[in-house]
């Protein structure tokens, strides 16, 4: 059936929601304005920026190039839930303390990408951290200490194991 | 912005999908969306009903077919980028892969999905085109496959007709004296091309012969470079740079001027020249 309305069930940071949405609903804008997690925020909207950066089924998207219904049957992360299970604690301290953010507009959806990369690659060079943070606009901070607190829980995390 | 109302239909099936695009000739086909919408949300498309083929499990292999290696349309190019057949059988394909926008968009857009939007700067078009691949089309006629060569019409513009869908990209498989070459300009890692080339050309002794170059974001559609393609199998490198003079036409916009591009293609032809020289291709 096609319709322009749609019943979609999903998990949003471990919780079950249900909801019928309008199909042309992206889910960026179903994660702020229905759900009200206003972490992921929406910039250019048309995927060049990747402030709407949310993780779907464990690997990160561009939450204005999804839509909502593409999302029935799905598990979503979002700043929200990945900051409440700590798992990307060590690097927002070191967002922190390296003044890597300033406005904050980019910063969820930098965090969830410099996660995936530390994810797949443990010891990525500089050039490297550069590459896959290419897809998320930054206007503060010139970058530079983005990629040093990315580094730098790369060595930490490391140092750990 | 945000996209104009459309109706929303996820198919079962490549048959049930087929049913839907057919009953409805303005429908488009949901794949990877990772350009789709985007002219959605900029309402530069305004479709009455998306068909949802995300899930569509028989669309999503890569297998090797004899001397062929096909690539079901909905393969994401992140999982292509990763596929070890690939890597193999179409190192071309591989080695575009990575300058596919960026990590959050190759998680999502298909291989499929980017050659049928067929954008002038995209990487697997001309990749495509520089096999000598072919097109595997579904439609309300039955099954069809056409030469790469011959699929890309113009700008934005294919061979797919009202119905159709494309269900899988077909290559040659790469040979032992087979040498590959690709190389793009873009002013930031992951940006559409300023200009690119992807080529291919075969071994015989220390010479390269049957070259098959192919330029994009310097037309409508890839481009095929016939006159440095003439000049390369002559040895004349020099020739071959000056023959993109009549090769290309390549025009002014806000990224880069026509003669700033014409320039780069020169750097590629040496660029790419030079990794096919090389021992691993």
């Amino acid at each position: 059936m096609s319709e322009r309305f749609c019943d979609i069930a999903m998990t949003v940071n471990g919780e079950a929601v249900e909801e019928r949405i309008d199909a042309r609903k992206t889910l960026a804008d179903f994660l702020r304005e229905d759900l009200a997690l206003t972490g992921t925020h929406v910039g250019c909207e048309h995927g060049f920026c990747g402030a709407c950066t949310v993780r779907v089924d464990g690997t990160i998207v561009r939450g204005c190039l999804m839509l909502a219904v593409q999302c029935d049957g799905s598990r979503v992360e979002t700043i929200e839930g990945v900051s409440d299970t700590g798992e990307i604690a060590d690097l927002q301290a070191a967002f922190a303390q390296r003044n890597a953010l300033q406005c904050g507009f980019c910063t969820p959806g930098m965090l969830l990408t410099a996660q995936e990369l530390l994810a797949s690659d443990a010891a990525p060079s500089r050039v490297r951290i550069r590459e896959h943070l290419s897809g998320n606009y930054c206007r503060c901070t010139g970058y530079q200490a983005i990629v040093d607190a990315v580094e730098a829980v790369a060595l930490a995390r490391n140092a750990k194991r | 912005m945000k996209p104009a109302p459309f109706a929303y239909a996820k198919a079962r099936s490549l048959d049930h999908a087929l049913a839907l695009v057919g009953a409805e000739p303005d429908a488009k086909i949901l794949a990877g969306g990772q350009s789709l919408v985007a002219t959605l949300n900029m309402r530069l498309s305004a479709p009455p009903l998306l068909v949802d083929i995300n899930g569509l499990g028989e669309l999503g292999k890569v297998a090797r077919r004899g001397d062929w290696l096909e690539i079901g349309a909905l393969v994401r190019q992140r999982d292509a980028e990763r596929d070890a057949e690939i890597a193999r059988s179409a190192p071309l394909i591989a080695r575009a892969l990575p300058h596919i926008a960026h990590p959050a968009i190759r998680n999502r857009g298909t291989i499929g999905g980017s050659v049928a939007f067929a954008d002038p700067a995209a990487e697997l078009p001309a990749c495509v085109v520089a096999l000598g691949g072919e097109l595997d089309i579904r439609g309300p006629n039955g099954r069809r496959a056409v030469k790469a060569a011959e699929f890309f019409k113009g700008l934005f513009e294919t061979a797919l007709g009202p119905g159709e869908i494309l269900t899988a990209i077909r290559v040659p498989a790469a040979r032992g004296d087979d040498r590959f070459g690709f190389a793009e300009l873009a002013r930031r890692q992951g940006d559409y091309a300023l200009i690119g080339l992807a080529a291919k050309a075969r071994a015989a002794g220390v010479s390269l012969r049957d070259f098959s170059l192919v330029y994009f974001g310097v037309g409508a559609m890839p481009v095929r470079a016939r006159g440095a393609e003439k000049a390369l199998a002559d040895g004349d490198i020099e020739g071959a740079v000056a023959a993109l003079a009549d090769d290309l036409r390549p025009e002014d916009d806000v990224h880069a001027t026509a003669a700033a591009r014409q320039h780069l293609a020169g750097v590629l032809l040496r660029r790419v020249i030079g990794q096919m020289r090389g021992a691993s291709s």
